[in-house]
């Protein structure tokens, strides 16, 4: 296991690696730059050339990739220049990353305990009523852009009937105090319950919008899971020993059923932090996405780089977590 | 899981969060409902951004000289809803005959909050440090470098000679030569007064280029100055500013205790939580919007004019448009009176020249060009131009104050441009993403462009010096016309005339010649951009410079 989990960790040192180069190109091949956006109409050709300068952005692109690799492997990712302007990227990173952990969790938290009850009965009554309109709102809900569910949930909740927040993550003036960054949390670590509950009440709607992405993945994998699983020879040998359908529910059916829906949370990952930028874009919410949505905007290139790979060690060290999951689920996997 | 292995699990876990709680203590004053400042009411304004920092003279967006505009204050000040120059620190400043040594006689009753006094050595010890910049301060210092042209290192260059304290409450400050721009240009945010002692404190000239971008001092993040408003805190993760009224103010005090300034990107986020009374104010509200939010009971506060939006032309990308004539042709065959009244908000006007009518300078004599297809077809004939294709630019994901929806205000100009004959050949560029390295190259790459200014500060220079004075370096090509050096030099020459109403007149006449003569490119129009505030706020004061002081705001009758 230990072999396995070392060899995937160097596994993603190579993918950061080509990824962060790929990047660097990419990035600089656009037209326009930070120059631009920090210069504006006051742009010359004199001005141009002497920021760029300044910030090293007239060298050659492998120097530039040099220089950027020689302050990483120091913890230097590059400086903000409109985002954080003056900050490390990696600080702006480690800031906006708590308010997308807090709102993918529940979104996850939110999509798996509806998912997976849902898939399971629509499995269990197949062809009823019931799961006929589970798949249909399934559909819906991998169809509809998770934006435009955003943007439905905020005029509808927020807008029309002001039952909860418009944007931001905690309501002006709470005096609320800071630990770990997780609002929702710090507010129940300090006993602060209304920051608490006015963070949960900023989070519900991102959070629904959000969760729309992997609730239609894995209830349709779920209920797929099951149907296969309920066919299988051991569930009609269980139930032919006698054992009880709690049993046969619980040791057999769901516990087999549960390695595919397992992997495909894993997969989910990378699909909510894409939904991230735009969820959080449309409710204000100063997580990683808004962050990425404003360093693409404004040509933020430190920003965007470190926000990008770090995406990308995160769907990896994600994915990594699932495959030992999938070894606890699953004990055959854990003996080979 | 055994039940054992279960048991054991969750004892750890709550362990773990127990000792995590008695880690996390409330840093609640616990003093009940706010100090004295707290009690006057709080104004929360959504910010279309976040600032870069909050020391004004490294400053270069409109988002946080809107902050540290109610923190800090210059030697002059503008009067709230003109562009006119007032006294602010100084009281009076009277020049020499040759308009190079400026005397400013200070106020004596100003203190700066970290309670150290205002006085002529502050003053100069302000100048020095704006002058006296590392390498990467003379690139952050946008505006110092505008204005003054050099830095210490290139004394010889620069605008700025010196300051002198000739008395505790008497400063002379001496220049290269005479400007218009000086000393209007004090008024400048980036050239506030700012506290000696904090800024050697805060090493705030420590600024350096690293990583592609400027670190910033720690000053940066603790700024002192004079107003009304002093710096609360930065809240980061949940994307707020707050400032706390400087009950010691030398004049009169702010009328609400806080302001609270609240990042929100998305304009129309912006509108919806003012609707929900979460936010009591944001600026430049869509013009479509308008009507909407004051029959919602929010009051539109619109600005005079103090930008011109124009079609810059290019003859280094397409030599036709060297000809006067094709240039002309272009302006009579644009509608600019349907372009006002259908593209534009209320309020916005057809432009006869580069600068708004509220500048000194601005020359009255002169009438639009006429909407006239067949005078156009009939001067593109006479120029052999007939049919000419022209590659017409717009930005994408912008607005500015003068152009609120560019890609509507472009078609407009390319349907009339089409029907006079003109092969238009459309091309589009993200702001930020090769817009205005293509408009502003040199040469640049468009023919024909939509480009526009807000005037910095009340001056003639400050909008056609900025569009022509720059003879090497400029969007119009002009160093490629016959004219274009004469015109630079007669901008220079009228800058440096001492007297006003003299000073006045030649830029009348210049900006006579530019229209009548030269034609380098064409204005379109002013366009007013407003705020908005919601219900119950009452006291803004719209300034045509974006520059509004809040400390006259008032929240639900506070």
């Amino acid at each position: 296991m230990l072999r396995f989990v070392l060899r995937r960790l160097i596994q993603m040192v190579f993918v950061v690696l080509v990824l962060s180069m790929l990047l660097f190109v990419w990035l600089r091949s656009l037209p326009g730059g930070p120059v631009s956006a920090i210069l504006g109409e006051r742009q010359t050709t004199e001005r141009r050339l002497a920021l760029e300068a300044a910030l090293g952005l007239d060298q050659p692109l492998p120097v530039q990739y040099l220089k950027f690799m020689e302050r990483a492997v120091q913890g230097e990712f590059g400086t903000s220049t409109k985002v954080l302007p003056g900050e490390d990227a990696l600080v702006v990173f480690w800031s906006r990353l708590p308010a997308t952990v807090e709102l993918t969790l529940l979104a996850l938290f939110i999509a798996i305990t509806l998912a997976i009850p849902l898939g399971y009965i629509a499995a269990r009554r197949v062809g009823s009523l019931s799961d006929t309109s589970a798949v249909i709102f399934s559909l819906i809900g991998v169809a509809v852009p998770v934006f435009f569910t955003a943007f439905l949930l905020k005029y509808f909740f927020a807008v029309e009937w002001q039952v909860l927040p418009v944007s931001g993550r905690q309501t002006t003036g709470l005096d609320a105090t800071r630990v770990t960054g997780l609002f929702v949390l710090d507010g129940l670590l300090t006993r602060e319950w209304d920051a608490s509950w006015d963070a949960l009440k900023h989070l519900i709607l991102p959070a629904l919008a959000l969760a729309t992405i992997p609730f239609s993945v894995i209830f349709r994998i779920t209920r797929a899971s099951v149907l296969d699983v309920l066919d299988e020879d051991y569930v009609r040998t269980a139930e032919a020993k006698g054992l009880t359908a709690k049993v046969i529910r619980g040791r057999h059916v769901l516990r087999n059923a549960m390695l595919p829906v397992v992997t495909t949370i894993g997969l989910q990952v990378g699909g909510l932090l894409a939904g991230a930028i735009l969820t959080e874009t449309v409710f204000s919410y100063r997580g990683v996405g808004d962050a990425l949505a404003t360093s693409f905007r404004e040509k933020d290139y430190a920003v965007l780089q470190v926000l990008i790979l770090a995406t990308a060690v995160i769907y990896v060290l994600v994915n990594l977590l699932v495959d030992i999951a999938y070894a606890v689920l699953d004990p055959r996997i854990r003996t080979r | 899981m055994s039940p054992k292995r279960t048991l054991v699990t969750w004892t750890t876990a709550l362990l773990a969060a127990a000792t995590l709680a008695s880690c996390a203590e409330s840093e609640r004053d616990g003093g009940g409902e706010g100090g004295a400042s707290e009690d006057a009411g709080t104004f929360i304004f959504g910010a279309a951004g976040a600032p870069e920092m909050f020391d004004p003279y490294y400053a270069t967006d409109g988002e946080t000289f809107r902050i540290t505009r109610q923190m800090f204050e210059g030697l002059l000040g503008i009067e709230p809803g003109s562009a006119e120059v007032v006294p602010e620190l100084a009281t009076e400043w009277t020049p020499n005959e040759d308009g190079t040594e400026w005397t400013f006689t200070l106020r004596d009753d100003v203190t700066f909050h970290d309670g150290e006094p205002f006085n002529a050595e502050a003053v100069c010890y302000n100048f020095e440090r704006m002058f006296d910049q590392n390498e990467a301060g003379q690139v952050a210092g946008e505006y110092w470098g505008y204005v003054m042209r050099a830095y210490k290192n290139n004394a010889a260059d620069a605008l700025y000679q010196g300051c002198e304290a000739t008395g505790e409450f008497e400063a002379v400050i001496t220049i290269s030569g005479p400007t218009s721009g000086f000393p209007t240009m004090l008024t400048l945010e980036s050239l506030s007064m700012q506290s000696p002692k904090a800024l050697e404190e805060g090493d705030a000239n420590g600024i350096a280029a690293e990583g592609e971008g400027f670190s910033f001092p720690a000053y940066a993040d603790a700024p002192v100055g004079t107003g009304p408003f002093t710096f609360g805190e930065f809240d980061e993760a949940n994307g707020e500013i707050t400032l706390e009224r400087n009950d010691d103010y030398w004049g009169e005090t702010a009328k609400v205790g806080e302001i609270v300034f609240r990042v929100i990107p998305d304009e129309s986020t912006r509108r919806q939580e003012l609707e929900a009374g979460s936010i009591n104010g944001y600026d430049l509200p869509n013009p479509v919007d308008w009507a909407g939010l004051e029959e919602d009971g929010n009051s539109v506060e619109v600005r005079d004019p103090f930008n011109i939006l124009y079609l810059g032309l290019n003859p280094e990308a397409n030599p036709q448009l060297k000809d006067l004539k094709v240039r002309q042709a272009i302006y009579h065959a644009l509608n600019r009176e349907q372009l006002v009244q259908s593209q534009l908000p209320e309020g916005a006007a057809v432009a006869t020249q580069f600068m708004p009518d509220t500048v000194s300078g601005y020359n009255t004599s002169l009438e639009p060009y006429a909407y006239d297809p067949d005078e156009a077809k009939r001067l593109l004939a006479e120029a052999g131009a007939e049919g000419m294709t022209l590659e017409f630019a717009y930005p994408t994901e912008v607005t500015r104050p003068y152009m609120p929806d560019p890609e509507k205000i472009y078609e407009a100009l390319r349907t009339d441009l089409e029907a006079v004959g003109i092969n238009v050949k459309t091309v589009t560029a993200s702001w930020n993403g090769g817009y205005l390295d293509n408009v502003s190259g040199e040469p640049g790459k468009y023919d024909a462009y939509i480009l526009g200014w807000t005037g910095d500060y009340d001056s003639a220079y400050n909008f056609i010096g900025t569009f022509f004075g720059n003879l090497k370096d400029n969007d119009f090509g002009t160093d490629t016309m016959p004219w274009g050096k004469q015109l630079a030099d007669d901008l220079e020459a009228a800058d440096a005339i001492v007297d006003e109403a003299e000073r006045g007149a030649a830029f009348e006449e210049i900006n006579r010649q530019i229209m009548e003569e030269y034609l380098p490119g064409l204005p379109i129009s002013h366009s007013p951009p407003a705020l908005v505030v919601g219900p119950g706020v009452e006291g803004v004061i719209p300034s045509p410079l974006t520059a509004e002081e809040f400390d006259t705001v008032t929240v639900g009758g506070e």
